[in-house]
Order: structure tokens, then sequence, then C-alpha cells
């Protein structure tokens, strides 16, 4: 063999395994859930989600989840959502799983949201006892935090598998916010749902697509 | 005997089947699978692992068993089967010859240590282009093109990645291959234990990149429990690479302590030891007692995720101010781990270049042995505003600025060896001349965070950050760069290019201080370490700052292209001594024979002897009185 | 090497020492007086001008020191530079009592003097320094009895502020009174965050179970940024918002209406302790 030709294959070598490490640490760096944009058109704008207690399916069968419906009528399993500047974005959130309580009491008022109220099933509440809150729904830059209410524990015919059916036991909350300048913006849940483990708060509580998400804020 | 197995050399097919690196992937991998299945069965029962989703157990079990898989099949068990069988000892059963002997377990220290040497690299570029793509994410104050988790990921990966394979980084390549011939051995005193804890750190790199697909690492290299205990599955891979780790660095440190000990040349006494003996021997002293506290920790961190028990949970009894506390106690030793071979380089590398005897010889051997010592009280500086018991800080603000006083040593051996010399610029030179500048801002810089008014602001914040990458990137690496310059030509043969190190040199020292000290600025207006969101204002600085990242990786892209040129395309002979030094490993023929030495050589004079009239030749190698090679 | 004259040893010193004199009686004053202003975190309250204070003085003390050390090898590199092919040997020194002894000596003394008046700055100057001591503090500034209490409960990811002095009021936003001692009792319920207050210069770990108090007293109302510097999972970068110094009356007007504004959560929020244990205790589910 030549010296050119040791050279070549030596460094063509490098290169692709250079290309391989970039492309397994890039290919997991750029993974991220569709985006589900609300639907109507702005200033006023819905979403509609819902909470499952078991997402049912791989990777993570019995992780707690989010879900979002997309302009279709299908739901995604998302939590990046799109909404327009300066918009009235009205949520409507069907919660499938039961209460586990808020580690911190201090997020049973709901702020941030039109009249600092939300309707949960059909009643108008400045408050929810912190103890029935399944999830909460929160933007933190927005100053918006929404207690979810959980389904009650004996409640009949709960949901198991994603995505769940209004057929089965759910809570309705409903409540609108204003959204500012474009941005990406991100929001969460703060109740320690993750079961399993420490305090609750891992697994699906870091994790985007299930009770993280990005809340992008476009002109 | 090995004369006939080289006279008949099977064709490449046959000889890669086999114990070796493939045979310990495909075990490694085969056992991931089998300890999985048992850790799946061992979980059957236990709702708070199978709740999660992630069985820490079946991972951890899945690991322990793609170890043990990746060591039999690079060959470990069979010396110990041998001998069980009633097999006579020997010394040499894998001192083979061929290129396929780096693929292999080896006892050769020359051998281990050009594994080490491309091994630690391999690493240590991937733990760099986490830097580069880190340094793209903070181009934005936004959350850009990253989503904040993989961002973390990428902070743990090259945290965790540089710290696992810098620790090793000067010890590895250098201490395995030039401990030795420096001190007049054949070997070192366990050979097989050197193979063994080179063939740990690529399975612990491996383990460490997996963790990417099991979530990643939310954590950073520190992984602060309880927010380790919450990780994703990622954590695991982080414990367990950590653990190979700390017992590789412990036998490292082991082997090199037991050599330097007991198997110096007759002559060689304490003053004549290369100072980078001394370094080495420092470094193995701390690496000894440091390392098995991160084995015990991260174990501890493995049982509170596998076995459900709450070592640093505080609401089940425990307390992380505890992990904080074993962790800085390995941590802080860790960070001498990183220095002390850097002092050892730098002031082996400066006599030779300024032609004159190394200025204060017992001030340096006072210095490092001083480090080593002091290093040992001061780890509680990282706990200033954790709300431990404030009364000792005072005395850890002490003992962490008397650090500063041997280290001053160092500077001051520096400056007397430079005093009336005449100095060549050589590569090697200029980077150990580098390290000092580097390390000079590093070390002023650490005064600021022992300070506990001023602590109370930099804390946590770039400031640190730009400190320690002032210590580490810019001493170790430094010196590590100019160690492969100094013996690159004894350890592979051949000249590296000199004109594309040159370039290198500059654009590495360069690019490397316009990278790091805007990041001390950074601190200081408020930037928090570990962040993928910051403050609008502070873009243009971050901006700066990534640009000159990237000219420091370019810069690292040319020492790959010299380095591959010099050695598969140009392959111009190295001289077995080109810079006429008087190291004694320099005084071997290139390439060095397999025995190092035909006789042990009796050591009649020191090291650095530079002008020194009247000085004898280093060593006598033809001792008449002293046993020959072999016995 | 025998024409080397013992006699040129002193003009290299004094060439030295002159180059750096003249570079340090340049950088100093420009230290003092121009940087120094700029330099973290201010003077919105006593613990930040100590800490000031602290970076100015070091900062006056450290750039000598490395002048002195660039000074002299920059100097070698330029006269003791060989050039040319021919490589020769210079003298051999190989040390010098009397220069190690004198360096020993003198960062002997600058460390211990840095030590003294650290601890001296720390315990009875600044009272701590705004750093987090933990739940039994050691240097306790004047009427500390009297110290307006302000809890810091760190959580996965966002601060939330108690006001035990007001019926335990928790708030999302961070305000204190100008002109009067603030105790901050920074705590977590969950892991390890670190409550920063860049202006006012506290900083102080938020631990499980922990209760950690850091001393402020302000003297300038304005706003002020607040961090976590303590990595505490996804969005630790997120965790930041502005909190304010108020004038008295201000801040009593404040305080009441974030008691309307919380009225209806008042009831359900657990008594106020020192640290908080909520459930899920040890794995949810």
């Amino acid at each position: 063999m030549s010296k050119a030709a040791r050279f070549g294959i030596v460094s063509a070598g490098i290169a692709a395994g250079a290309a391989l490490i970039a492309f397994y640490i890039v290919s997991y760096l750029t993974v991220t859930p569709p985006v589900v944009a609300a639907t109507g058109t702005a200033p006023q704008v819905n979403l509609t989600l819902q909470t499952v207690a078991a997402f049912g399916h791989p990777p993570h069968v019995d992780w707690v989840s989010y879900l979002a419906e997309n302009a279709h009528g299908k739901w995604v399993h998302s939590t990046v959502l799109r909404v327009p500047a300066n918009s009235t974005v009205n949520v409507t959130i069907y919660q499938f799983d039961t209460a586990t309580g808020l580690r911190n009491p201090f997020w049973g008022r709901p702020r941030g949201t039109a009249g600092g109220t939300i309707n949960v099933d059909g009643k108008t509440l400045n408050v929810l006892n912190p103890d029935l809150a399944s999830h909460t729904f929160a933007i933190p830059d927005l100053g918006v935090s929404v207690p979810l209410k959980g389904v009650a524990d004996d409640a009949k015919n709960q949901c198991s598998v994603a995505p769940c059916s209004l057929s089965e036991a759910h809570t309705t909350v409903k409540f609108s916010f204003q959204t500012g300048k474009p941005g990406k913006l991100r929001w969460q849940c703060f109740v320690p749902c993750a079961a399993g483990f420490p305090l609750g708060f891992g697994g699906p509580m870091q994790s985007l697509g299930w009770m993280d998400g990005y809340l992008e804020v476009v002109g | 005997m090995s004369a006939t197995a080289i006279a008949v050399r099977p064709p490449v097919w046959r000889r890669v089947i086999g114990f070796n690196m493939l045979t310990g992937l495909a075990l490694g991998i085969s056992g991931w699978f089998l300890g999985g299945w048992i850790g799946g069965q061992m979980a059957v029962g236990h709702d708070y692992l199978l709740g999660t989703d992630q069985n820490d157990v079946g991972i951890f079990m899945g690991y322990l068993f793609a170890i043990i898989g990746w060591l039999v099949g690079l060959g470990f068990a069979n010396y110990p089967i041998g001998r069980l069988l009633g097999r006579s000892p020997t010394l040499r059963e894998h001192e083979t010859a061929g290129w396929t002997r780096y693929f292999k377990m080896c006892t050769d220290h020359k051998v281990v240590g050009i594994q080490y040497l491309f091994g630690v690299g391999i690493f240590f570029f991937i733990g760099g282009l986490n830097a580069m793509l880190m340094r793209t994410e903070l181009l934005r104050p936004v959350e850009r093109p990253w989503p904040a988790g993989q961002y973390l990921t990428l902070v743990s990966l090259h945290g965790t990645m540089m710290i696992m394979m810098t620790s090793a980084f000067i010890l590895g390549p250098f201490g395995n291959y030039f401990v030795p011939l420096m001190i007049g051995a054949r070997r070192m005193a366990f050979p097989r234990i050197e193979a063994l804890t080179f063939w740990l750190v690529p399975a612990a790199g491996l383990i460490l990149m997996s963790a990417i697909a099991f979530g990643g690492i939310a954590t950073g290299w520190t992984g602060y429990s309880p927010l380790a205990d919450e990780g994703r599955a990622g954590m695991d891979a982080y414990v367990t690479a950590f653990i190979l780790i700390a017992i590789s660095l412990t036998l490292v440190g082991l082997n090199l302590l037991v050599t330097i000990l007991t198997m110096r040349a007759p002559g060689l006494t304490w003053t004549r030891l290369p100072i980078f003996v001394w370094g080495v021997l420092a470094t193995s002293v701390l690496m000894v007692l440091a390392a098995p506290v991160l084995v015990a920790t991260m174990t501890m961190v493995l049982m509170d995720r596998a076995a459900n028990t709450s070592f640093f949970l505080a609401s089940a009894g425990g307390s992380q101010y505890l992990y904080q506390n074993l962790f800085w106690f390995f941590g802080h030793p860790e960070v001498y781990i990183l220095a002390l071979p850097g002092f050892g380089i730098v002031l082996e590398i400066l006599p030779v270049f300024a032609r004159k005897p190394l200025w204060g010889y017992r001030l340096a051997v006072a210095g490092m042995l001083g480090v080593t010592l002091l290093s040992f009280m001061v780890w509680q500086h990282h706990l200033f505003v954790s709300g431990m018991n404030a009364g000792l800080r005072p005395f850890y603000m002490l003992t962490t600025e008397l650090i500063s006083i041997p280290t001053g040593f160092i500077f001051l051996n520096a400056i007397g060896t430079l005093w009336r010399a005449r100095i060549r610029f050589t590569v090697p030179m200029l980077f150990a001349l580098a390290f000092f500048f580097n390390f000079l801002i590093g070390g002023l810089s650490g005064v600021f965070l022992s300070d506990v008014p001023s602590d109370v602001t930099t804390h946590g914040s770039y400031f640190v950050m730009a400190h320690f990458h002032y210590t580490i990137m810019g001493g170790l690496v430094f010196a590590f760069f100019g160690a492969v310059y100094y013996w690159l030509p004894k350890m592979l043969g051949v000249t590296l290019n000199e004109t594309l190190a040159k370039i290198h040199f500059w654009m590495m020292f360069v690019f490397f201080n316009l990278t790091f000290f805007p990041l001390f600025a950074a601190g200081f207006l408020d930037m928090p370490r570990r962040v993928s969101t910051y403050a609008p204002h502070l873009q243009v600085l971050n901006d700066f700052v990534s640009a000159s990242a990237f000219m420091l990786g370019f810069s690292m892209l040319i020492f790959i292209a010299n380095l591959v040129w010099s050695l598969v395309f140009a392959r111009v002979p190295a001289l077995a001594n080109p810079w006429a030094s008087r190291g004694l490993e320099w005084q071997l023929p290139t390439p060095v024979p397999t025995e190092n030495f035909e006789r042990i050589p009796v050591i009649t004079s020191g090291p650095y002897e530079y002008g020194v009239a009247g000085a004898p030749p280093v060593a006598d190698f033809t001792p008449a009185a002293l046993p020959a090679a072999g016995s | 090497m025998t024409e080397i004259v013992s006699g040129r040893i002193p003009r290299h010193g004094r060439r030295i020492i002159g180059i750096w004199l003249v570079l340090t009686a340049v950088a100093v004053p420009l230290i003092v007086l121009v940087l120094g202003p700029h330099l973290p975190p201010g003077r919105m309250t006593a613990e930040a001008a100590s800490q000031r204070d602290a970076n100015v003085l070091m900062t006056a003390l450290l750039v000598p020191i490395a002048l002195l050390v660039v000074v002299c090898f920059v100097y070698s590199f330029a006269v003791f530079r060989q050039r040319g092919e021919v490589i020769l040997d210079g003298p051999p020194l190989k040390g010098h009592a009397g220069a190690q002894l004198f360096w020993i000596v003198l960062t002997s003394l600058i460390v211990l003097a840095l030590a003294v008046w650290g601890s001296y700055t720390l315990i009875a100057g600044s009272h701590g320094a705004g750093g987090g001591q933990g739940p039994d503090p050691v240097a306790k500034p004047n009427g500390y009895q009297h110290a307006l209490p302000v809890q810091v409960i760190g959580q996965q990811w966002e601060w939330t502020f108690r006001y035990p002095t007001y019926g335990g009021l928790e708030t999302r936003d961070l305000a204190i009174p100008n002109h009067v001692l603030v105790a901050f009792h920074v705590t977590s319920i969950d892991v390890t965050h670190s409550f920063w207050a860049y202006e006012l210069g506290v900083k102080a770990d938020a631990v499980p179970g922990v209760d950690n108090v850091a001393y402020v007293h302000a003297h300038k109302t304005g706003f002020f940024q607040i961090r976590c510097a303590e990595l505490c999972g996804l969005w630790h970068g997120h965790m930041a918002k502005k909190g304010r110094v108020l004038s008295s009356s201000a801040f009593q007007a404040w305080i009441a209406a974030a008691k309307t504004k919380n009225a209806a959560v008042m009831a359900y929020l657990p008594k106020y302790n020192r640290v908080y244990f909520p459930a899920p205790l040890r794995r949810a589910g």
C-alpha cells in the first residue's frame, strides 16, 4: 500500500468515526415532540389538552402524560404548543388522572388567568383545595398557574390507556390567559405526580412531551 | 517461542478471533442483555422499580455483566483461571508484537501507554465536541437549537467525560510509558493490573455515552443528590462509569506508587529522581486515597436509586450534605490529581530547553508534597454557602489560601530556571510556558473563590467555570500537549511537523484565553453555570466566547491533522534524543526495546545537570556487576 | 560560560523591579478607580458592599502579583533567548537559599494576611457577607433578634416566599423593606437549589430539610435579580425573577395587597415552619 493510500484510508476512517459519534449525539439533541398549534384565529384561539395517569404505550407505558388535540381533532402525544402573540388563549383540559395533592399548596390558587379564576366542571373557582389537585398547568413567564382537579379515586370507568375518550371518568377545567410578545416560553406541571420516583418529581416530570413543555408564542 | 509466533503470521481474519477488543465488545453486549434479564427477574414484586418504567436494578445488572463480559473477552480471566488449573506464573504472556497488540490486553507498559494516549485522547475529543455543541446553544439567550434537557445532558457529558478522562490524561499515557524508563525499570510493578486500568477506561467511556440512550444526565458532572436520585436512567450510566473510572484511578495510583517506591535503579536517589516522577508519585498518593471515596459515594447513589435506600433524601432521614461532603472529599484532591502531573511535566520540560538545572529542585518537591497534603483539607470551600456549619468557614478559607504557598513554589522554580538561561522556544517549551501563564490566572482567580465574601457572589457562577477551565484546560491540557510534543518522538518514533505544531500552539493559546477570560466577566455579571437560557444583554459576550471556542476547537483539528500526517504519511524518523536531553528515557534507542534496558543501569548523576562542568553522564548502562536482562 | 560576570545579575533584577513598579503604579489606580465601581455586586446592601470591597481589594492585590510573575517571564524570554541551531548550556544555577526563603516568607505573609482579613470581614465586618450560614448563624448582625424573617422556598422550578410575621403569607414575588435587617430563611421542598439575589449580595443554598439563614440590610430601593445558582434539573436557568426593595410604606402596602390577592389560598397553606417535608416523602405512587 502506498503512503498516500494509507493516509487516505486513515483519514477517511477518522472522519467516518467522528461523523458517527457526532450523529449519535446530535440526533439525540434534535429530538423534540411535534408542534401542536392552537385552533381558531388570533386574537382568540383555543387549546385542548388532556392528562392521562399512564400513557399506556412504549417507550414509557406507566408514565403520566399530557396530550394535545390538533386541528383535526386528533390527540397528539406532545407538549409543544404554538399560540399567536398578544392573543387570548382559551384552554380546555380534560383530566383523567386521580388526585395526587400539591407539594406546595400555594399553587392551589389559580393565577394569571382571566379574572383569576378557573372553571371546573361548570363551576367557577378562585381556589382549588390542594388535596384534590392532580396536576397543574403553569407558564411561569406569563404568571400563569392553574391547578387541575383530579378524578375521584373511587370513580368508575377510569381511563388506562392514552388517548382517553370523554366517555371515561374525567374532570373538565377551562380557563383563558393572555399571551404577550413572541418568544419561546416553557410550561410545566408542578405536582409531584411521577409514580415511583423519589419526591415524585423524576421521569415524566422532567421530560419534554410528558409533563413538561414549550409554549411557542409566534408573531 | 515468540520468534516462531511472529514467523508464521496467520491471516488478518484469523488474528481478530481470540481474546481482544472485538470479543470483549461482543461478550459485553451479551452480558448487558443477560444482566438486564436477571435484573428484570429481581425487580418482580418491587413496585418502586416497575412504576417508573425504569428498572434501575436491571440497568445496573446489565452494566455489571457487560463489564464482566468485556473483561473476559479481553482475556483478563485467562491468567487467574490458568493459575487455578496449575499453570506456572509468568510475566510476559501478553507481550506480543504487531499492531494487533494495541487492541488486546497487553502487559508491556509501553503498549499500555500508547493505548492510553489514543484511548483517552478519543474521549477527550468527544468531550470537546460536546463543548462545541454547548457553545452552539449559548449563541442565543433562548433555548435554541437544543431543548433544556438535552443541553443539560451535554453539560453533564462534557464535564463527566473530561473529568474522568483527564484524571488519567498524563499518568495514563506518560506515567505508564515513561516512569519505568525514567527510573531504570523494565516494567511496572503490576503489569496485569496496568492493562486492567486501561481497559476499564473505554468501558467507562462507552457506558457514559450510553447515558444518551437512556434519557440523559441532568445533574452536571457533580451529580448532586437528591437530583441524581430522581434523575432518569442516564444517571445509572453516570454512576457506573464513575465507579469504573475510580477503580481504574485507584489501581493506576497504586501501581505507580509501588513502582516508584520499589523499582528505582541503583543510584537513583530521591534527589536524583526526575521531577516528573515526583509529580506522578504525589498524584498517585492522591489517587489511592481519594478515588476509593468516589467508589463509595457512587455506590450509595446506586443504592438510593436501585435499592430504595435514603442516604441522600432528607425527607426519609438522609442528608444531601453527606453527598456533598463525600463527593468533594474526593473532588478536591481530584482537582490536584489534575494539576500535579502538569506541574511535573512543565518542570521536566523547562530545564531541557532552558539548558539549566531545575532551579530549586527540593523546593519543587516540597511544593508538590505540600499540595498533596493540603488538598485533603480544603474540600468544604465548595460548601461555603450551603448552610454547613458556618463556624468552619474561616478554617477552610485559611487552608484553601494556604495551598497557594506550595503552588507558588512551582512558579519560583520556573522563574529561577529561566533566569540567565539559554531559552529555546521549541513547541514543548511553548506549551510549558503557556501553562504558567494560564495557571497563574487560574490560580489567582481561585483566591477570589477562597474568600467567603467574594465567593458569595462568584459561587455557582461562570466565574467558577472560567477558573477551573484555566487550571484544568489551561493547565493540565497545555501540559499534556507539551508532553505530547516532547515525548511523542520517543513513543511513536516519528517527528511531528513543527510548523503545524506551532500553528496549533498559537491558535490554542490565543483562543483559549479569548474563550475563557470573558467568562470571568460573565460570572461577575450574574450568569449562573449550566443554564441554557441567560440574560439577553449577555448575548454579545456569549457570542464572542462561542466564536473563540469554535476556533479553539479548530486548533484541535490541526493537532489531529498533524498527528495523522506525521504518523501515517510523512513518517520522518525521530532521532533517539532530538532535544539533547539528559533524561534517562532519552538515552535509550528509538523504538525502545521490549525489555527497555539490556542491563539495569546504574544512575550516576541527576537528570538536570546542564552546564555543570564535569558532570558525569546520567547513567552507566553497562554495569559489570549487575544482572543481565531476563533474570 | 565563563564570560558571565556576576556583576550583571543585579541589573536584570533592578530592571525587572523597575518595569514591575511602573506597571503596578499604572494598574492599581486603574483597578481601584476605573474597574472597581463596576465590580459586582454593587452597593444595594451592606453585604453587597462588603463583597465589592473584597473584590476590589483582591483584584488590586492579585494583579500586581500576576504582573510580577509575567514580567519575570517575559523579561527572561526577551533577554535570555538563545537563537540559532547550536545548543548551549546556561550557567548551572541550582537554587538560591535567600531567594527561596524570601519567596516563602512573602507568599506566606500575603496568604495569612488574606485569610485573617477574610475571616475578619466575614465574621465581624459583614456578618456572614450575605452567604447562607445554616440554621445556627455564627456571624449575627446587631439587632438580629428583630430582623424581618422572609422564608425562601425553592421547588422545581419556582421560588416562593413566606412572611411569617404577616400571618405566614406566601407569594410568588419577593419584596423586602429598605433600611430593615432581613433574615432570609432559605429551604427547599425537593432538591438542592441555591437562592442568589445578585444585587443584594445574597447566596444561600436551598437544601431540603435545612433552614439556611442569610442576613441582609438594604440601603437603596430598586429591583434586584433573583437566580438559582445550583443545578436543580431541567428548568434551572428559568428560576429567575426580579425582586424589589421597597420603602417601608410601600412595603406595607405591598403586603396588604398580597394578602388580599392570596386570601383564598391562605387557609390551605401549611403552618409556617422552618422546614417542610410535604408528601410524598419517599417514592410517589
